[in-house]
């Protein structure tokens, strides 16, 4: 009878069993197809950032330097960063999620350019093999923000690889934003008006607008970092006229909205999954579609409060700092409708809603720092210390990963046909929670007792709570590992998924899962605004 | 004839839907674009407000002649471009080719004249690097004139080059007969991205060559 | 009871107690803001779970009252927060008057700081109680940043320009004086004591015999002040010989520059703070003073800058003289 069960499954044609063998993945353009690609690619990206920070966090348990040498400890926290910025939180939730995502979700074939699509997978591993090649061959010291004019002129590292790296990375997130910016406006479905798009849709939109208004700057400006060391000119060198703090400037005027690029698609995560685990319409849909695009483009005027101490003037520091406090709006204003959207749902607490939950506190204690931050006085104080690391990791990991683990646990259905272990991904999801406050919380009180960042030695007084943050980090690199064991294993041994096995709207959950090449049998109409639960008729594919 | 047969691909409903995708992706490409080159006049506005007296001088050493004619070259082969669009999209093919042909042309003497002023550049130590040859007092942000002038005319070329390898790709498929009144999208897009390299140095044209009261 | 525990640094400046009070005050907003959300998760959570399938959800769409109280709420106290932290950002940017003066020069990976009198220090800075001190930084290779957080300040050491921070101790005792900007492999080395002493010891101090090898002079003799020094480096470079008081010198006397308004060639001013004398010395084209030809030749390179703030130091004690 099981057996049976299985083969009549199998013989169902879908994206996954449409032809065999490592050509037709690697020359593939279906969007699902390059989803998983580059799902592989990011998660080998995750573990290697993550096994440096857990090298980080065992050096910091002392406060001498005993596990490696001040140079390696350097290396270390640089390549953490650029991995986990550059190779991992930049793509992960767009190129996967997205990828897999924006068609299925307007109801669309494919992206507008499937080959564009496959190419900025190609070019995202030629970026990651520049990026291995420098961490392999000796790595690269200057920090992952590439600050003139040591990036420049004092480090002897690998600098101009990784450069090329991040570089190259960026234009394959050129591409993906591309994409999706020409996909979302040309082809939805008939009746799907842009107030009727899933969040998540207006989310990876206004995630679009950013990278392809933010990126080219990045990639102009690290380009001329590596032009300046390969010929030994001074474009940002003060000792042969340049300006160092340009380059402050033109790396922040990215690298600021880089968060939101991290940020916002998680945000929409978190939309779909509390939709639909309280079975319920999203409190203020306009609103927080609206906030999308207003974070998006606020996100633009605010780069200027990663330098209230580098001696801009301060004018330009009063504007900057009043220009952060607004883009802290927009965010509040979603946290306040994803809470107000569980009032009187009909609630479950299956392990993408546990993440969602744990998203939103975790989300809001990080944007609730930000303020501190962003109020001048104070952040002279804070500012490079661990209230910074800690703050930043609340957003980057607390928000965006706990996010892109909500997204991965709530469509692994849809992408593989299997559903997970619920009880243990339950379990994972609160020790992640748990390993992560642990972790980032402590580190708030150092920064303000003054620890600065990047520190490879720290006097005594600062132990106690460096060691209860790599007690932390020992727990949460638990926590990560758990789901990747469990999420392979129901590849093979996971129960069969159905269509829609959350019983949640949006078009996504109308097709098999895993869908057909094309994704729908017939293109769908919509006739419904979104979330609009109760499901009427749970149909079966 | 080969154009009518022109299928559309999977993802779109008609030609239609396909064509506006293609066009407003070619548009979001050029905004890019314009933010790529963007962070290099931000340097240019910056260093030239800090160092007008330098600018001025670096200007002095670049060939005002040369660049003159490279304007000229580029604006005509702006012309040709915009005829062949319009050849395609009446279906005169042997226009369409020619124009095509002309286009390269142009651009390719644009190069070899942007080469040769490189090369003087390199003859009188003017390459920004430990061997810059001017010492004077305003010697540091001269180079830093040059610095900018080679950024900016370097990444411009490079986006020559680009433009001339595919027209002759486009060239090529025209001389086959690919595009037609049905479908020229790829002429269209290749114009658009050409008339924008163009917009750019007629940007660079004045910023480098022409300050100073020459 | 805060900094007992260990979760506060100590007071040891007259700003650290209002910088901390905007901590606290921020602490208990994110208190009220946090915990009323999880308040609101969890009472959500438990109140609407689902007891049975049939449960259903009421559908509610939003509320435009709603909406507007959560954006007007946060934004209005969001802004009052700007406003506090702004006017404490411009006490912390506006060095008093009579603020002792104190050169610091970062480099990979020491402090090296001056003394106005002339006493030298490395990774030391020894300060008296109850006085500004305003600390002039640059850097001789990458940037620095120069943080005291018993002090609660922090600044940038940018190599080729002028920075200034300043504070007034109220404690006496030894505090950590870091390097806040990663400077390469020994940026957690470059780490350094701030000893603030009651006036007396400061003055004695200040005059004791060089007692560690931190020589001011190479004699070996009593430190000459960092203007004293500056004149000498004057007078060594040949400066005196062009800028004069005399008529139809080649370059502007210096004599009462320092803290006037320059007229430049072009018909702008510029306000002669060190910055400008740094730049004028290095950069000498940069800003041209109106009337004069642009002969002098850069010293980029060729003074370190530690001479760059002793040059600076003696053209600012030329104006100080005729106040006086």
């Amino acid at each position: 009878m099981d057996t049976q069960v299985t083969n009549e499954h199998d013989r169902q044609e879908h994206y996954l069993n449409v032809d065999y063998g490592i050509r037709s993945w690697l020359l593939t353009r279906d969007h699902k197809r390059i989803a998983l690609l580059y799902l592989g690619s990011i998660t080998f990206m995750f573990f290697l950032g993550g096994i440096f920070a857990l090298v980080i966090r065992l050096e910091l348990l002392t406060p001498a330097g005993d596990i490696v040498g001040a140079d390696t400890y350097n290396k270390l926290f640089t390549m953490h960063g650029v991995i986990m910025i550059f190779f991992f939180l930049i793509p992960s939730i767009p190129a996967v999620l997205g990828n897999f995502l924006v068609p299925l979700m307007i109801g669309a074939r494919d992206l507008a350019f499937p080959r564009i699509n496959l190419a900025s997978w190609y070019i995202y591993s030629l970026g990651a093999l520049f990026g291995l090649w420098a961490v392999f061959t000796g790595g690269v010291d200057t920090g992952w923000t590439f600050y003139a004019p040591y990036s420049t002129t004092a480090s002897y590292t690998k600098v101009v690889p990784t450069i090329v790296g991040a570089f190259l990375v960026g234009f394959s997130s050129i591409f993906t934003g591309l994409n999706f910016i020409v996909t979302i406006h040309r082809m939805r479905a008939p009746g799907l008006t842009w107030f009727r798009l899933p969040l998540f849709i207006w989310a990876h939109y206004a995630t679009s607008v950013i990278i392809i208004l933010g990126t080219p700057v990045i990639a102009i400006t690290l380009g001329l970092v590596a032009v300046e060391r390969v010929f030994r000119i001074g474009i940002f060198d003060p000792a042969l006229g340049g300006d160092p703090i340009l380059f402050q400037h033109l790396f922040w005027f990215y690298s600021h909205p880089a968060v939101y690029i991290m940020i916002l698609p998680s945000m929409g995560i978190i939309s779909e999954v509390i939709t639909c685990f309280s079975r319920k319409r999203i409190f203020g849909y306009s609103f927080i579609a609206v906030s999308s695009l207003a974070i998006a483009l606020l996100g633009f005027l605010v780069w200027g409060h990663h330098m209230f101490v580098s001696g801009q003037s301060v004018y330009a520091a009063l504007i900057f700092s009043v220009l952060s406090f607004a883009v802290a709006i927009p965010s509040a204003v979603k946290v306040f409708n994803w809470t107000a959207t569980l009032y009187k749902g009909s609630i479950s607490f299956e392990a993408p809603m546990v993440y969602a939950l744990g998203f939103i506190g975790l989300f809001t204690i990080g944007g609730l720092t930000g303020l501190f931050l962003a109020a001048l006085g104070l952040d002279v104080h804070v500012h490079d210390t661990y209230f910074v690391v800690a703050h930043f990791h609340y957003i980057m990991v607390g928000g965006a990963i706990m996010g892109y683990l909500a997204g991965i646990h709530f469509w692994w259905p849809k992408i593989t046909g299997r559903l997970y272990p619920e009880t243990l991904a339950r379990i994972a999801a609160l020790i992640v929670f748990l390993g992560f406050n642990l972790t980032f919380f402590p580190q708030f009180v150092l920064g303000y007792l003054g620890m600065p960042r990047r520190y490879y030695v720290y006097p005594p007084e600062f132990q106690v709570l460096n060691v209860m943050s790599t007690a932390g980090a020992t727990i949460l690199g638990v926590g990560y590992l758990l789901p990747m064991l469990y999420l392979t294993w129901s590849l093979r041994w996971g129960a069969r998924a159905g269509a829609n096995p959350w019983r949640a709207t949006g078009l996504e959950w109308q097709t098999p899962s895993p869908p057909p090449t094309y994704n729908f049998a017939t293109t769908p109409l919509v006739t419904e605004e979104p979330y609009a639960y109760p499901l009427r008729e749970a149909r079966e594919y | 004839m080969a154009t009518t047969e022109h299928v559309v691909a999977h993802q779109f409903d008609d030609a239609e839907q396909q064509h506006e995708a293609s066009t407003l992706g070619m548009w979001l490409f050029l905004v890019t674009e314009i933010l790529f080159f963007g962070g290099l006049f931000l340097l240019y506005v910056a260093y030239r407000v800090t160092y007008p007296e330098a600018f001025v001088d670096g200007s002095h050493h670049l060939d005002l002649r040369l660049g003159t004619i490279n304007t000229v070259i580029l604006i005509g082969s702006s012309l040709t471009m915009a005829l062949g669009v319009h050849a395609a999209q009446v279906g005169r093919q042997r226009a369409l080719v020619g124009f095509l042909l002309l286009t390269i042309v142009l651009g390719s003497a644009f190069l070899v004249i942007k080469g040769f002023e490189y090369a003087a550049k390199f003859e009188h130590g003017l390459v920004p690097g430990p061997g810059f040859a001017l010492t004077g007092p305003l010697g540091p942000q001269v180079e830093l004139f040059f610095c900018i002038y080679f950024a900016m005319t370097a990444l411009h070329a490079i986006h020559m080059v680009i433009g001339v390898g595919v027209l002759a790709v486009i060239a090529m498929m025209a001389s086959r007969g690919a595009f037609g009144p049905a479908y020229f999208t790829p002429v269209e897009l290749m114009g658009l991205y050409w008339h924008f390299v163009d917009v750019v140095w007629i940007f660079l044209f004045p910023l480098l060559y022409l300050i100073g009261g020459r | 009871m805060l900094e007992r525990l260990g979760l506060m640094p100590t007071q040891a400046s007259t700003v650290s107690g209002d910088v901390d009070a905007l901590y606290l005050s921020l602490v208990g907003l994110s208190l009220v803001f946090s915990l009323g959300i999880a308040a609101a998760l969890a009472y959500f959570a438990i109140a609407y779970r689902r007891r049975s399938e049939a449960h259903e959800a009421e559908q509610i769409h939003g509320s435009l009252a709603l909406e507007l109280v959560w954006s007007i709420i946060p934004f209005t106290i969001a802004m009052g927060i700007f406003i506090w932290g702004a006017s404490l950002f411009v006490t912390l940017k506006r060095p008093p008057d009579n603020a002792l003066e104190i050169f610091a020069v970062g480099k990979q990976w020491m402090w090296k700081l001056q003394h106005l009198e002339g006493r030298r220090e490395i990774n030391a800075l020894h300060i008296p109680v109850g006085r500004p001190v305003k600390v002039t930084l640059t850097s001789e290779d990458v940037i620095h940043s120069f943080f005291v957080p018993a002090f609660r300040v922090k600044q940038d050491a940018v190599p080729g320009r002028y920075s200034t921070v300043w504070f007034e101790a109220t404690k006496t005792g030894s505090f950590h004086l870091f390097c806040a900007e990663y400077c390469g492999t020994e940026h957690s080395g470059m780490i350094g004591t701030v000893t603030v002493m009651e006036p007396d010891d400061y003055q004695d101090w200040l005059s004791a015999e060089m007692a560690g090898g931190m020589a001011g002079t190479a004699q070996g003799d009593d430190p000459l002040s960092v203007a004293a020094a500056g004149g000498e480096l004057f007078r060594g470079l040949g400066c005196h010989t062009c800028h004069r008081q005399t008529a139809g010198a080649l370059g502007p006397s210096l004599t009462e520059l320092f803290g006037s308004q320059v007229s430049l060639r072009g018909g702008r001013t510029v306000l002669a703070d060190e910055a400008y004398l740094r730049e004028s010395i290095v950069d000498p084209r940069a800003k041209l003073v109106d009337g004069y030809q642009p002969v002098m030749p850069t010293f980029q390179g060729q003074v370190s800058e530690e001479g760059l703030m002793q040059l600076v130091a003696y053209i600012k004690s030329l104006a100080a003289e005729q106040d006086s």
